[in-house]
Order: structure tokens, then sequence, then C-alpha cells
């Protein structure tokens, strides 16, 4: 199949490559560009393990050709760290609020949750389980992710969060 | 510690070892997309292979034409039972004693089934490929339902058994029957069921599901033709048991393959067990010479491997009229799918199912399962929980739940007249096991007290007099759920795997400037092994929790163990590595004795070092002590401070805990929503608690979906109607409850640190939690028993048959 040049910007640096039009943009980024972060769970939009932030809107990118984000502004767990490399509000949340155990739902989990905070910065438990139901989570049953979330959200906010993992 | 001076304290917190809630180690990595999964690999030359897939549930093969296949641009080869049968591997033996198509030979036995594998340059040319292999079925009479399995004129699936009167468990009883086991007294039984006031008998299913980990089953295998040498890396957990299979399998010695277990994305059961995409990504390698990757897909995974549950247990209880319980029986059937591919010990073709006399002293017990064989997917693998054992739970939960209705009981009553009492243990069960410790009463009282249990049953009286009064359409349940499990598979006197008894190891070495590594025989897929197994070595030894680095999943560094299923990781593992930290530390001992030029009887050790007693001053910390080792031990003594231990448990150990599920439920629409649920674990010693909590949300998120809604259905055709994630119910962070943790403590006294194991509780205990909230809202309608999944639809259906809906 003949392939077609991709380029966009991922996690501000330029990104490009040959891929088959019917490339998955999950596959373009994982198997083209080696960035492996983002990961694959079902390949049927359910699962959102593949959650990626595409020009301001969450995306699952196994649901997505690659060439549908040529030009675009593509943000994946990779580009969530803070500029100095240490873990950014929503890592640290997750790890001090135990919001994650095997770690596989956790780059998409994160992502979505960066989107969100950014339309809702102080959202209530509800607003955050209704906001994340676009991904599962095998492992956790969600109580400690909302935690981490809110721990996050009172961070960026320049508040204390001070409730306990549970 | 009764001198917790501040310096003490610090000292201790320093440690961050037993009881503390240290945060994970893993999380650094996971949070920022740096975790290193099997997908996430990545060969010079790495090929991809692809399946093939019966879309019939029985069918013979007439013929496979790969003609076409062989020329989609990027296939470079295409596997059929044929290629296999030439380096034997067209089967392959399963854990249970049965044999497994690897890929169709003659025939097909369940839809999905694997048929042919495709080898390609890239995953989308591999996909191409297995679109153009050509497959000439014809298809065959289809047997779904496991009642019907040994009727006379029942389709013959397995003819490869043909004329095998016996199977690896004893007799068959039918062409499609696998294996008769029991247990118990049947006649002492029997005797007491002629005797008893009060009797009930009822068929509770615990229907089909399946455990699907976010991350699927794959692997990477490459063979290396040189120096005859196989890696695989895959998503493995209990990697040394494949490399044992592969090597007996195979004609490859097993010192020649290396299986890596890397990151695993959730377990659950689902990956105990040998499946065909890993012996073909193997096989495709070795006639390849090039890596080869196999990645299964979520409908693959949902279809194709690993079911769990599927039994129908026909439940009987004998009791007097005063509700004190006198005798268990219990017949199961239970269906096991096209082959018997349950990942139980060898000698447990129904794992511990005669758990089933649950928390209670049944005087006398009997029970009897019959495994038989459908048109339906293999596996049977114990899906968070110990072998079997949440299959077991639900039975006598239900079926204590069934009796005190019939008696006009409190369902809590009933349990606290009948639980074994804590001067009983250890308690010898009717039905063979010795539970080592409990303390029933206690966990269950203050379960009851905490929910405001009489409150709850007063508002509940109120709630019904309404509905019937016409008032309300809302029926509200109570459901009580009281387990005890068994895990920490186990003691080599009764379990194994192939003949390998199922211990498991530590090897901790301490390096001189008093860091150190540990290696495991377990694997994590979440359970947050490399920061607990930290903890337990911290508070032994006195090394920080931060310096201690823990490996697992390397055959080639790790020792060998048995892995991580049925909470055997800190049953098992959890001692070897506290007797392996004795070891050192008893070696640290002598040389500090050394260095303080005192006797070693002299000294006592005191959070990170050994102090002379009486002359506290007198004191060596570990990492002194450690860098002696290297460097002045006393004289006759190796030097180097390292150890290993082979753990063989002397018992299983026996969590358990008291649940409690409010529901509410609308009979118009059949919709609930649960109000309430609450959870008393008591895992014995708790080494994080914050993980501990983790590991019960998790289970009891999973027992909710597989109560409410979730499970692998098919038509009568064979066909699976829950074949991706848009059917198959995983619950959403909306649907899913709020749930509230507790706990007792009440330490095993066999284990050396007292801990018990809790990953596998909350599945166990919760399914029977909820199942039974909406028995018991539906119960003073005329309900007795509503079988699962009770989702809307379920609900509605049984509002209807109570004739509550017009
Ligand atoms: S992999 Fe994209 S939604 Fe599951
Ligand atoms: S942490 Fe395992 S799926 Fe979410």
């Amino acid at each position: 199949m003949s392939k077609t040049h991709v380029k966009f910007k991922l996690n501000g640096a330029a990104a490009e490559g040959m891929c088959e039009p019917r490339t998955l943009l999950v596959h373009f980024i994982r198997e083209n560009l080696s960035i492996t972060g983002t990961h694959i769970g079902c390949e049927t939009t359910h699962c959102g393990a593949c959650t990626v932030d595409l020009n301001g809107k969450s995306v699952k990118s196994c649901t997505l050709l690659a060439v549908q984000a040529q030009g675009a502004d593509v943000v994946t767990i990779e580009g969530m760290a803070n500029a100095d490399g240490t873990l950014g509000a929503l890592q640290e949340g997750f790890r001090q609020m135990h919001g994650l155990q095997c770690g596989y739902c956790t780059p998409g989990m994160i992502v979505r949750a960066h989107r969100l905070l950014k339309e809702n910065p102080k959202p209530t438990d509800e607003e955050i389980r209704f906001g994340i139901a676009g991904n599962l989570c095998r492992c956790t049953g969600y109580q400690n992710i909302v935690k981490a979330i809110q721990h996050a959200a009172a961070k960026l906010r320049g508040e204390e969060y001070l409730e306990a993992a549970e | 510690m009764n001198d917790m001076s501040p310096n003490k304290a610090e000292r201790e917190a320093k440690l961050e070892g037993m009881g503390c809630r240290r945060k994970r180690v893993e999380d650094v990595r996971f949070t920022q997309g740096k975790g290193n999964f099997v997908d996430d690999i990545k060969l010079p030359g790495m090929l991809f292979g692809d399946f093939v897939r019966s879309p019939y549930a029985h069918a013979r093969i007439k013929g496979i034409n790969i003609k076409k296949a062989m020329k989609v641009p990027g296939v470079l080869a295409v596997l059929t039972a044929t290629e296999l049968k030439g380096v034997n591997l067209a089967w392959m033996p399963t854990l249970a004693g049965d044999v497994q198509m690897v890929l169709a030979d003659g025939k097909v036995l369940f839809q999905n089934q694997e048929v042919a594998f495709v080898v390609a340059t890239d995953r989308y040319a591999a996909a191409d490929g297995v679109e153009a292999v050509e497959v000439d079925y014809e298809a065959l009479p289809v047997l779904v339902d496991p009642f019907k399995a040994m009727d006379k004129n029942a389709p013959v699936l397995r003819e490869d058994l043909k004329g095998k009167t016996s199977g690896a468990h004893g007799p068959r009883k039918h062409h499609n029957h696998i294996f008769e086991w029991t247990m118990g007294d049947k006649d002492l039984t029997e005797a007491a069921f002629r005797k008893a006031d009060v009797t009930i008998k009822e068929l509770i299913s615990y229907h089909r599901t399946h455990p699907s980990p976010l991350e699927t089953c794959q692997s990477v295998a490459s063979f290396d033709k040189i120096k005859g040498e196989l890696t695989v890396w895959g998503t493995f957990q209990a990697p040394h048991v494949i490399r044992t299979v592969a090597s007996l399998i195979s004609t490859i010695p097993e010192h020649k393959i290396h299986v890596i277990s890397p990151d695993v994305g959730g377990g659950f059961g689902n990956k105990v067990g040998a499946y065909p995409g890993y012996i073909c990504s193997i096989v495709a390698s070795i006639v390849t010479g090039k890596p080869v990757k196999w990645v299964e897909d979520r409908i693959e995974n949902l279809t194709a491997t690993s079911f769990a549950r599927d039994y129908h247990m026909t439940a009987e209880i004998a009791a007097t009229k005063d509700g004190k319980v006198q005798a268990l029986r219990v017949h199961v059937l239970a269906d096991h799918g096209a082959f018997d591919a349950c990942a139980d010990p060898s000698k447990w073709p129904a794992g511990f199912f005669n758990i089933v006399t649950g928390s209670y002293d049944f005087p006398v017990a009997h029970c009897a399962v019959d495994g038989v064989y459908t048109n339906k997917a293999p596996g049977g693998v114990a899906y968070r929980c110990s072998f079997r054992v949440t299959e077991a739970a639900y039975c006598i939960e239900r079926a204590m739940d069934i009796l005190a209705k019939k008696l006009n009981m409190d369902p809590a009553e009933l349990r606290l007249k009948n639980f074994i009492r804590r001067d009983q243990f250890p308690y010898q069960s009717a039905l063979g096991w010795e539970y080592d410790s409990g303390d029933y009463h206690t966990a269950m009282k203050q379960g009851m007290e905490k929910i405001g249990y009489p409150a709850l049953r007063e508002e509940q009286k109120r709630k019904q007099a309404d509905f019937k009064a016409g008032k309300t359409r809302d029926i509200m349940g109570i459901g009580v759920s009281f387990f005890t499990e068994i895990v920490g598979a186990g003691p080599s006197k009764n379990c194994d795997i192939l003949g390998i008894a199922m211990f498991d190891s530590c090897e901790i070495r301490i390096h001189p400037t008093g860091s150190a590594i540990a290696r495991v025989g377990t694997k994590s897929t979440g359970q947050a092994h490399e920061t607990t197994w930290a903890q337990i070595i911290a508070t032994e030894i006195g090394i920080p929790s931060a310096d201690i680095m823990v490996e697992e999943g390397n055959t080639d560094t790790a020792p060998y163990g048995l892995g991580t299923y049925g909470s055997r990781s800190t049953p098992v593992a959890g001692a070897a590595i506290a007797m392996a930290a004795r070891k050192i530390k008893a070696k640290a001992q002598m040389i500090a004795a050394y260095m303080l030029e005192v006797h070693e009887g002299d000294l006592q050790f005191d959070i990170d070092g050994f102090r002379v007693k009486g002359l506290p001053e007198k004191f060596k910390s570990m990492k002194e002590i450690a860098w002696a080792a290297y460097h002045s031990v006393p004289p006759g003594m190796e030097p180097g401070l390292e150890a290993v231990s082979y753990y063989d448990p002397p018992n299983m150990t026996y969590p358990f805990g008291a649940y409690f599920c409010v529901m509410d439920i609308d009979v118009d629409t059949g919709v609930y929503k649960i109000r309430r649920f609450y959870a008393l674990d008591d895992c014995g010693t708790r080494i994080n608690p914050m993980v501990i909590e983790g590991q019960v949300h998790g289970g009891l998120t999973e027992a909710f979906a597989i109560a409410m809604g979730q499970e692998i259905r098919y038509d009568a055709g064979g066909n699976v109607l829950t074949g991706s994630f848009m059917d198959f119910f995983i619950p959403t962070a909306v649907e899913t409850p709020v749930w509230e943790t507790d706990h007792t403590v009440t330490p095993s006294p066999h284990h050396p640190i007292g801990a018990k194991g809790v990953g596998e509780s909350p599945n166990v205990g919760g399914v029977p939690a909820f199942s039974n909230a909406v028995n018991d809202a539906f119960g003073f309608l005329g309900a007795t028993h509503i079988q699962m999944p009770h989702d809307y639809w379920r609900n509605w259906e049984a509002a209807k048959s109570l004739g509550l809906i017009k």
C-alpha cells in the first residue's frame, strides 16, 4: 500500500513519518514514532487507554487515523511532566493518592484528566467520575483516581489537598 | 516497643517498613508512560503474527487454502496444524491434565478457536493475510447447554478422546464428561438430611465471565538459531512455570530458555495459562529465524483466552428448626468448554471448591463436581480469586440466605449462630481443610455496628409496608456476606503444578554500602510488589525500603517461583522474603558481635542495627555491618551478605471478612442504586494499608461488575454475544459505587509475619453481598433465588415474574 507523509506537533516538538493511510494514530505514535506511553486496551473506542490530547480535545487515538492528525497539536502522557522534568500535578496526584495499580490505564487516564481540569478547574467528585467515564480501569475501582484528580486540581489552584488515599 | 523516643520513631519512620502507607515506587515510571509492557518491545527485524479464527462453534475442517494469503504483501508464513505437527506441537498439554489444540486439528470446537497463524512484517499485513486464508468448514451440531452435555445423543465433541473411559482425574461417565470429584462423607451427610427439621435446596448458578485485564495477552518470541536459545517476553503471571512447560513440550533445554515478564497490565487469572498465541509466536520465530510478536485484541481476549466460573451448583442445607446447621450437600455441574484448561493445582480439578462450608460449623458435608465439555472457549481460570473459591463462597452465602428466609430468621443472626468460634481454631472443616485462625463474631459485629444494621432493617420494614400500600415502587435490599477464603497455594503435601511443588522463593543480596536487591519468584501485575516486598525486608533487617530494589519476572535472575495468582504472593513469597531476611539478620548478628567484641547472645536487634544488651551506646548499624561483611568478617566466616529462601508453607491461610451492601431497586425499570457498600477485611498482618485498600476497591469493583451484569453469553448456535466492551460490562467511574473499607487483624499463626493475602477477598466476598442484596430486596415479594447477573433487565424480569408489573 502506498504511504503518506504525516507530520504534527507531538508534546511540543515536530514529529513526522511515512505511513499507510489506514494506519491508526495510536499505532503511528507507538510504532512509527516509538513513543509507547499511550496504550491499547480494546481498539474499539471503549477503554480510553489510548487517550491523547489533540488540538485541545481528548480523543481516542485508536479511533483516529494518523493522517487525521496532520498538522495537529498532539499531547501524550510523555508531555505531562513539568518543564523541569519533575512529575506534573496529575502524575504526582496519582502517586500520592494511589490512583494506579498495574499502570496500564494510567497514561490515558492522566491525559484525559488533564483536559478535564483545563475545562473545569474545580470539579466535584461526581463531575470527575462523569468526566473520566470514557476511560476504563480494571484495577483501582476509580475511588483513588477521583482523589488523585482532586489532589492535582487543588495543587493547580494553589491549594492543599488533605484527604489521604483510602 | 515502649521506648518510642523521637529518635526511635524517626529511625523507624525512615525505614518505611511494614504497616506504613508507603507510596509506590512503580508509580514513578507508570505515571510518565515509561512502563515497559510486552507490546512496547521492539526488536530488529521483528515480525507480527495474527490468527485466523473459526466463525463456527463446532465444525469439521475440510481444507485450508493459504495460497492467496501467501501472496499478500508482507506475509511470510502461515502456520496450520500440519506445520505444528512437524514439531509435535499441534496439541499442547493443559495444566488440568487434558490436551488442547494449539491450531485446529481436523475440527473446531468453539467460536474464535485458533485455526491458522499468519506471520507478516507488521500487524496490518498480518491482518490482510488473515483475511485471505480460505477455510472450508462443515458445520456440526453445537452443544452449548452444560445440562445437555451428558444426554445420550449429545454430539461427540472430543473425538481425540474416543474410547477413553478415564481421564487425568479418574473415570469418565460419558463422551462429554471430564471428571467427577468428590469430597466429604456421603453417608453421614445423608443421615443428617434424613433427621433434619428443616432443609433447603436450590440451584445456584455462577455464570460464565472473564477476567479481561486492560492489557490483553501478548508475547514476543525470539529464537537464536546459532546459540539454540529462546527468549520469550510475555504477559505471564507465572514465568518460571512457562519456562518449564516450554522446555517440556519443545526440544529446547530449560537453561536455554529465557522467559521474561516485563510490566504486566493486570492479570486477574487471565495470564496464568499457556495459550496458542504464545506457542505460535515461538514456533514462528523458530521457523522464520526472526523475532515474532503476538498481541491479542480485545475480542480475541474475551472469546478465546480463559473464561472464569460457569459453575452450576445445587446446594442443600439441613438445619434444626432454631437455625443450627447440621449438614451441607452440594453438587456442581462445571462447564469447562472445549478443553479442560483450568488453571488449578494439578490434583485439584475443581480447585479448592471444598471450602464451600464457608465460615460455618457444619458437622458433616459432601460435595461432588462433574466437569463437562461444551462448544465454548476453554479456561476456567481463577478470576481474582483462589481456585474456585469465589464459586464456593457465592454458593454457601446464597444458601445461608435462603435458609434464613425459610426459617424466617435474620441472615446476620443466622450467620452469628453458626460461625466457627474463635476458640475452635485451628479448625478442621468437614470437607478437609484446617482453618488457621479467625475471629468471625468480632468482625461481623463490628461490621453490623458500622453499617447501622438494626436501623437499616427497620427502614427496610417501613419501605416494605409502603410498597405494599402502593406508596412507593422502590424496594430496598440489604446484602450480607461473610466469607472465608483459602489462599496461599500451597503446601507441597497437597499442591503442585505439573509435579512442581507450589513453594515460592526469595534471594536477597546486601551490597557493601548497605543497600540491597531482592529477587522474588512471584510477578506483580499491579499488586505493588516492588513497594511492599521491600517493606517486609526493611522491618526484618533494618535497611530503609528506599534502599532495596525488588526485581521479579526474569527467569534467568529470579529464583524459581510459582508466580502470582490465588492471593499466594504474600502467604508464600512474603514468607520466603521474611525467611531470607532472617538468614541475613542471623549472619549480620554474628558479624556485629565480632565488631563489638561480645557474644552474639549479648546483642539485641534494635530497628536498624544491633545493640549490646545493657550497654545501649554499643551499637552497630546494618549499614556498618554490611560494609564489614565485605571487609572484615569473623575468622572462618565466608564474606558477603546474601541469602536465599525457598518457602514451602505448612498450611494455607484463611482470610475472611464481613461485607454489607445496601441497594434500592425500582421495580418498574429494574434500575438499582447502590446506596452503601461496607467491606471489613481481615487479612492478618497488614504490610501496606494503602495498597490493601486499593486492592479491596479494585476487587469490589470487579465483584460489582460480575454480580450486576458482566457475563460471557452464548446463543444456541455457540456464537458469543458479549465479545467486546460494548456488550461485556466493565463498570466506568459513573456506575462504580463508593467503597467503605474497614478491618480487623487476626494474624496467621503459621506465617512468619502473620500475613494472609488480600487481593482476591473483595471479589470472593463482594459477589454474594451484591447478589444477596438483590435477593433480599425481592424476598418479601416471594422470591427465593434470582440468578445472577442482576442487570436492570433481569431485575425487571424478576419483578415481572413476581407479578409486580402488569
Ligand atoms: S484502545 Fe482506544 S479506546 Fe480502547
Ligand atoms: S491501574 Fe490497571 S487498569 Fe487502571
